[in-house]
C-alpha cells in the first residue's frame, strides 16, 4: 500500500508539472495585451510595465521564475485586480466557494444515498418512479438553469432568501441547492443500482434467514456494502461542482474563486487565470488521489487488483 | 375421474397425427430469427420513455433542419423600436396576449410600440427587437450541430485510439494509457477554456476544444471492449488466415463495438450541448450576433426578473433536449445490454 501511494503521488507531481508547463506556454501564445489601454501608453511606459512584471526577460527564464514561484506558493501578481498577488486573491475568495461546495456535496450525497436506497428497497413502486424522475431531472437540467429558477421563484417572487450577494449563511442556501442537484442525481442513480445488486446477494439472504428485521438487514448489511462503490464517484462529482460553481457564483454574485475565474477570462488577466488553473487542477488531482486511497483502504480486494491494474 | 373415463369413448378418429416424426417441421423456428440489432430495437420499443424521447428528438431535429432554410423572420435582424415585446399569437390566446404587467397594470406592449396589426412575435422579441422564436430555432440547430460535431470528433479520435491501445497491448498500451491518465487528470474545463482563449471563439474552436478532451471516455471504453474481443475465436480465426490488423479492426471489431459506440455517443451529445451552453453563459462561447441555446439563456438571464419570457423558452428547450437525450441513451443502454438492468 505504501509503495502504491508513493507511486501515485509521483504521478500526481508529474501531472501538475505538465499542467503548469502547458498553461505557461499557452498563456505566452495568447493574443491580446494584459494592459487595459495599451494604445494610450507610450513605448517607454510599456517597457517600464514589462520590466516591472518581468515580461522583458526571455520566455524560458520567465518559465523558470514561474516554476520557482509555484514551489513557494507564489502565483504571480494580478494584472487587473489592483496588483494584488494572485495567492492573496485566491485566499480572500476561497472561503465562500469552499463553503458552498462542501455544503452542496454533503447535501447532495446524503439525500442521494437516501433516495437511492429507498428506491432500491421499494423497487418498482411509486417511490422508485419519483426517485428515477428526480435523478433524470437532476442529471439533465443544467445547474445554471436551476440557479436562475431558484433565484426567480424563492428569492425574487417569494422573498424567502436573499437574491444575491454574500451575507452569511442564508445567502449560501440557494447556491447550495442549485449545485447539489447534480451530485444528488448521480448518487441516487448509482446507489440504486448498487443496492439492488446487494439486496439480491447471498449474504443478504443469510441475514434475513437469521431472523433480522428488514430494517436491520438494510442498515447493517446492505447499506454498508452498497456505499463502497459510491465513494468512487465523489471525484468526478467534485469536478462537476467546480465547473458549476463558476456560473452559479456568477448568477448569485458570490465573491468566490469561480466568479473570479470568469472575470479573469473576460479581462485577459493571465497570471490570475494561470494561478486559478493550477489551483483547480491541484484540487482535482488531490481529490482523485484521496478517493483512490480511501477506496483501497475500505475494500482490501480493490487494493490488490487496483495496484496491479494501474500497471497495465 | 374414473367414472368419466369409463364413459369416454375413444375411437381411432379421436386422434390426430401431429407429425412428431416430421423432423423438418420440428426444426422449423416459428418466429423470425432476430439479429442482435433487431432484438435491441424490439426491447427499446417496450421502453415508453425512450420512444417518446426518440420522437421528440426527431421533431426537434426536423425543426432545426427547417431552420437552415426558413425561419419566421431573420433571427439577427434588429428592430430597436420593437424591443422587448412579450409573446403574442394571432389576436391573443392566454399566455400569448402581447400584454405586459407594468406597475401593476396590464399594458398592450404591441399598441405602445405601434406594431402593425398583422405582425406578432410568437415568443416575443429581445432587447434589440430580434424575433425570439426565430432565434430559438436557430439556437437549437446550432447547439445540436455543436453536440454532433463534438461527438464526431470523439469517435474519430477515441475509437481508433482505443482499438490500437487494446489490440497492440504491451508497451504501446502502457504508453497510450499513461497519456490518457495525464490528459484526464487535467480538468477538461480548464483545457476547453485555455483553448478558447487561444483561438478566436466560434463554432470551430468550441468543437475542437471539446473534442480534445471528450474522446478520453470513449477511448477507455473501446480499449476495455477490444481487450475482451481480442481473445474471441472469430478474431483468432481471422488472424490465423492472415487478415491484416486494419481489416480485422473494421470487419470484426467495429461491428462488435457498435453498441458501446452508439450508447457512448448518445451520452456525449447532451454533454457537449451542456458545455456549449455553459461556455456561452460565461461569455466565451458562440460570439454575437449568432444565437445558440447558451447565448439565449445568458441573454435571458440578464433580464429574467422583469422579462421572464426571454429566459423561459430557451430554458425549457435545453431542458427538454437534455432530458430526451438522456432518456433515450438510458433506453438504448438497457436495450443493448439487458443484463445491466434489473
Amino acid at each position: 500500500m505504501g509503495k502504491y501511494i508513493l507511486k501515485r503521488v509521483g504521478y500526481m507531481i508529474l501531472t501538475l508539472f505538465i499542467i503548469a508547463t502547458a498553461t505557461f506556454f499557452l498563456m505566452k501564445l495568447m493574443p491580446g495585451s494584459p494592459y487595459a489601454n495599451q494604445a494610450k501608453m507610450t513605448t517607454e511606459q510599456i517597457n517600464i510595465m514589462n520590466h516591472q512584471y518581468g515580461l522583458d526577460k526571455p520566455t524560458f527564464q520567465q518559465y523558470l521564475i514561474y516554476l520557482g514561484g509555484l514551489l513557494h506558493g507564489d502565483l504571480g501578481t494580478s494584472f487587473q485586480f489592483n496588483n494584488q498577488p494572485v495567492s492573496y486573491l485566491i485566499a480572500s475568495r476561497i472561503g465562500p466557494s469552499m463553503q458552498i461546495g462542501l455544503q452542496a456535496i454533503i447535501l447532495g450525497t446524503l439525500l442521494g444515498i437516501l433516495l437511492g436506497a429507498i428506491a432500491a428497497i421499494r423497487k418498482n413502486s411509486w417511490v422508485d418512479t419519483v426517485a428515477t424522475f428526480f435523478a433524470i431531472i437532476g442529471r439533465s437540467i443544467p445547474n445554471f438553469v436551476f440557479a436562475v429558477l431558484l433565484q426567480f421563484f424563492l428569492a425574487f417572487k417569494l422573498h424567502l432568501f436573499p437574491i444575491a450577494l454574500w451575507e452569511g449563511f442564508t445567502s449560501s442556501i440557494l447556491p447550495t441547492i442549485a449545485l447539489a442537484m447534480a451530485p444528488l442525481a448521480t448518487t441516487a442513480r448509482f446507489m440504486r443500482t448498487e443496492m439492488v445488486d446487494v439486496l439480491n446477494s447471498d449474504y443478504i439472504e443469510l441475514a434475513r434467514a437469521k431472523g433480522n428485521t428488514p430494517w436491520q438487514t438494510v442498515a447493517k448489511h446492505a447499506l454498508r456494502n452498497s456505499l463502497i462503490p459510491v465513494v468512487t464517484i465523489i471525484g468526478p462529482m467534485a469536478v462537476d461542482l467546480m465547473v458549476g460553481s463558476m456560473v452559479v457564483e456568477n448568477i448569485f454574485s458570490i465573491p468566490g474563486i469561480g466568479d473570479q475565474f470568469v472575470k479573469s477570462i473576460t479581462t485577459n488577466d493571465y497570471s490570475t487565470i494561470m494561478g486559478l488553473t493550477m489551483l483547480y487542477s491541484t484540487m482535482l488531482v488531490v481529490v482523485i488521489l484521496i478517493v483512490d486511497i480511501l477506496y483501497g483502504l475500505i475494500d482490501p480486494r480493490i487494493r490488490l487488483s487496483g495496484s496491479e491494474g494501474s500497471q497495465s | 375421474m374414473s367414472e368419466q373415463a369409463d364413459k369416454l369413448e375413444l375411437t381411432p378418429d379421436s386422434f390426430k397425427r401431429v407429425g412428431a416424426n416430421d423432423t423438418d417441421a420440428q426444426e422449423k423456428i416459428s418466429a423470425p430469427s432476430l439479429t442482435f440489432f433487431q432484438d435491441a430495437i424490439r426491447r427499446l420499443k417496450q421502453n415508453k420513455a425512450a420512444i417518446i424521447s426518440f420522437w421528440l428528438l426527431a421533431i426537434i431535429i426536423l425543426i432545426s433542419i427547417v431552420s437552415i432554410w426558413w425561419t419566421p423572420s431573420d433571427p439577427n435582424a434588429q428592430h430597436v423600436a420593437y424591443a422587448n415585446l412579450p409573446p403574442k399569437i394571432g389576436n391573443g390566446i392566454p399566455g400569448f396576449t402581447g400584454q405586459a404587467n407594468v406597475g401593476g397594470q396590464l399594458v398592450d406592449k404591441y399598441a405602445q410600440a405601434n406594431v402593425p396589426k398583422g405582425t406578432y412575435y410568437i415568443l416575443g422579441t429581445d432587447y434589440l427587437g430580434r424575433d425570439l422564436f426565430s432565434r430559438l430555432m436557430k439556437g437549437i440547430a446550432l447547439s445540436l450541430l455543436i453536440g454532433m460535431l463534438a461527438t464526431l470528433f470523439d469517435l474519430m479520435i477515441g475509437v481508433p485510439y482505443g482499438i490500437i491501445s487494446g489490440w497492440r497491448g504491451g508497451h504501446t498500451d502502457t504508453i497510450m494509457q499513461r497519456i490518457i491518465e495525464i490528459i484526464s487528470s487535467i480538468p477538461n474545463l480548464v483545457v476547453v477554456i485555455l483553448m478558447l482563449l487561444l483561438f478566436t471563439p466560434g463554432l470551430g474552436s468550441i468543437v475542437v476544444a471539446m473534442g480534445i478532451t471528450g474522446w478520453i471516455t470513449m477511448a477507455r471504453l473501446i480499449r476495455a471492449e477490444t481487450l475482451t474481443l481480442k481473445t474471441q475465436e472469430y478474431v483468432l480465426a481471422a488472424r490465423t488466415i492472415g487478415e491484416s490488423p486494419f481489416k480485422i479492426a473494421t470487419k470484426h471489431l467495429i461491428p462488435n463495438l457498435s453498441s458501446t459506440i452508439i450508447i457512448q455517443t448518445m451520452f456525449s451529445i447532451p454533454t457537449a450541448i451542456f458545455f456549449e451552453a455553459f461556455l456561452s453563459f460565461i461569455g466565451i462561447g458562440i460570439p454575437a450576433p449568432n444565437a445558440s441555446l447558451g447565448t439565449l439563456l445568458s441573454d435571458g438571464q440578464k433580464t429574467f426578473r422583469f422579462l421572464p419570457y426571454q429566459m423561459w423558452y430557451p430554458a425549457a428547450a435545453i431542458s427538454i433536449i437534455m432530458i430526451a437525450f438522456n432518456l433515450l441513451a438510458d433506453g438504448l443502454r438497457d436495450a443493448f445490454d439487458p443484463k445491466t438492468n434489473n
